[in-house]
């Protein structure tokens, strides 16, 4: 049962690796740190999950992380300005955060305003939940993005039912089993969800990347009308998804779109609630575009097919 | 008498070889055991925009497998694959195939080129792990994108530095496995 003393990992040389050691760490931690700071400044967003883990995991009963969910400071500021604060020109660098941070804020306020107010516009005609859940669990290392949620069939479930949040939509029920369900979250990169501008009514898809971003396809293509900052909500297209519930934010410009930020972001999110599917006819005659393919297998409808 | 000339005489690290023997059980079971613990442990981790867990599960598996050669069979990553693929969010039969993959290019080449201490180790692991993810990601049943790719990397490094931490608690898993705590007699 005793391993073999040949096949025993020599960890008494670790002594002779020590000024090696220092080297390859002192290396792979500046490495790291330099892709760590351009993901961050990058695409600010990219960490909020890991917020969101970080937060669930020291807050045991989950009920204390609302407070804490709502502030816009984070992780990733804070690992920005630990590896600058290490360099050697860092009072210029600390400038530059400063104002770069002050900027984040003041984009971060513009934009949650912007969406407190889209959402008070919005909430109005609430529909019954199916079912309130927590969500229970995530495919946190696949590339696949799904979550769990503690209800099934047994709570009434059915596959195509949209889950949202109290902010707006979080996915649509995949798979239903006894007790859960597997949710296809907006963010996968084989969702696809008609939106429209909630300011006017621009139509658009808005596919997930895979990355935490929605992609916003517009329908009528020419001149691009968005704006960054524009909210998205659903459009009732396709029938799973009562319309005027908020999806996402406009972030960056693209020819066709444009890059959108979630509004509902799922790791960020106490409650879900399941609700039913809107209106089962244009579901089942499938005239409209789908919201969603599941996989290729999957006949697609006509308004799909049309952006691919 | 003895006791007071040399304490230590009649017990290993596993503790005394004395009217004390290993569990066949735990011997056995640990391996597996811990590996589907780590593979249903990123489970719970609520990861909504990306993947930010590592692959826990083949983490563990690629762990004991370099850290102990022979304790897992060849065929190991056939049964602990399925566990993984219940939890993982891949689609059925990914990890089945790239467990078993992993084991037997690592049986070929430790079998030509036996290697042993920590940095080989965390370089085979993280190289192992690093294409596991990648191959993943080839296989989970969307076109991967270099948005997909991009958002892998710190997954990806997190794997790879999680290594050493995961090897100390293999080391003491080991330990756990191999202590004499059946009383013979």
């Amino acid at each position: 049962m005793a391993p073999s003393a040949s096949r025993l990992s020599g960890f008494s040389k670790k002594a002779q690796y020590s000024v090696f050691t220092g080297y390859l760490l002192a290396t792979l931690g500046a490495l790291i740190g330099l892709g760590l700071l351009a993901l961050s400044l990058w695409q600010p967003s990219t960490f909020a999950p890991l917020r969101g883990a970080a937060q669930d995991a020291v807050s045991p009963a989950g009920e204390a992380t609302a407070a804490v969910r709502s502030g816009s400071g984070g992780v990733v500021d804070t690992i920005a300005a630990y590896w600058r604060a290490g360099s050697q020109n860092a009072a210029l660098r600390e400038e530059v955060e400063i104002a770069r941070i002050r900027l984040a804020e003041a984009e971060a306020v513009a934009a949650e305003n912007a969406r407190l107010k889209a959402l008070l516009a919005l909430a109005q005609g609430e529909i019954e939940p199916v079912a309130t859940t927590r969500l229970i669990g995530s495919s946190s290392t696949s590339s696949r993005r799904f979550a769990y949620v503690g209800v099934g069939r047994t709570d009434g479930i059915e596959p195509g039912m949209p889950v949202r949040s109290a902010r707006g939509v979080v996915g649509r029920i995949l798979e239903v089993a006894r007790n859960s369900s597997r949710v296809l979250l907006l963010t996968d990169s084989e969702s696809v969800l008609p939106v429209r501008r909630a300011s006017d009514d621009t139509v658009a898809f808005a596919e997930g990347r895979g990355d935490g971003l929605l992609r916003i396809r517009l329908i009528n293509l020419g001149l691009n009308p968005l704006a960054e900052g524009d909210i998205f909500v659903t459009s009732g297209a396709g029938g799973y998804y009562r319309p005027g519930v908020a999806v996402a934010v406009l972030t960056n410009l693209a020819s066709d779109g444009g890059i959108a930020r979630l509004i509902a972001d799922p790791s960020a999110t106490d409650f879900v609630s399941v609700e039913p599917v809107f209106d089962e006819a244009a579901v089942s005659t499938a005239s409209t575009a789908s919201e969603v393919r599941i996989d290729d297998d999957t006949a697609v409808s006509p308004g799909t097919q049309a952006i691919e | 008498m003895m006791e007071r000339l040399a304490p230590a005489a009649r017990s290993d690290r596993y503790g005394s070889r004395i009217n004390r023997d290993q569990s066949p059980w735990r011997a056995l079971s640990v391996p597996y055991l811990t590996i589907m613990l780590a593979s249903l442990l990123p489970f719970v981790l609520l990861a909504d925009v990306m993947p930010i867990a590592p692959p826990l599960g083949f983490l563990m598996f690629i762990g004991w497998r370099i850290m102990r050669p022979g304790l897992l069979p060849l065929w190991a990553g056939v049964p602990l694959g399925v566990f993984d693929d219940l939890f993982s969010g891949q689609p059925f039969g990914s990890a089945i195939l790239l467990w078993s993959i992993t084991m037997i290019i690592i049986e070929l080449i430790e079998s030509r080129f036996p290697w042993r201490g920590f940095w080989p180790d965390w370089f085979t692991a993280g190289l192992g792990t690093t294409l596991y993810i990648l191959a993943a990601m080839l296989v989970s049943g969307t076109e991967p994108t270099a948005a997909m790719g991009l958002a892998a990397l710190p997954q990806i490094a997190l794997a790879i530095l999680l290594y050493p931490f995961l090897a100390q608690l293999i080391a003491g898993l080991d330990r756990f496995r191999l202590s004499r705590s059946r009383r013979i007699g």
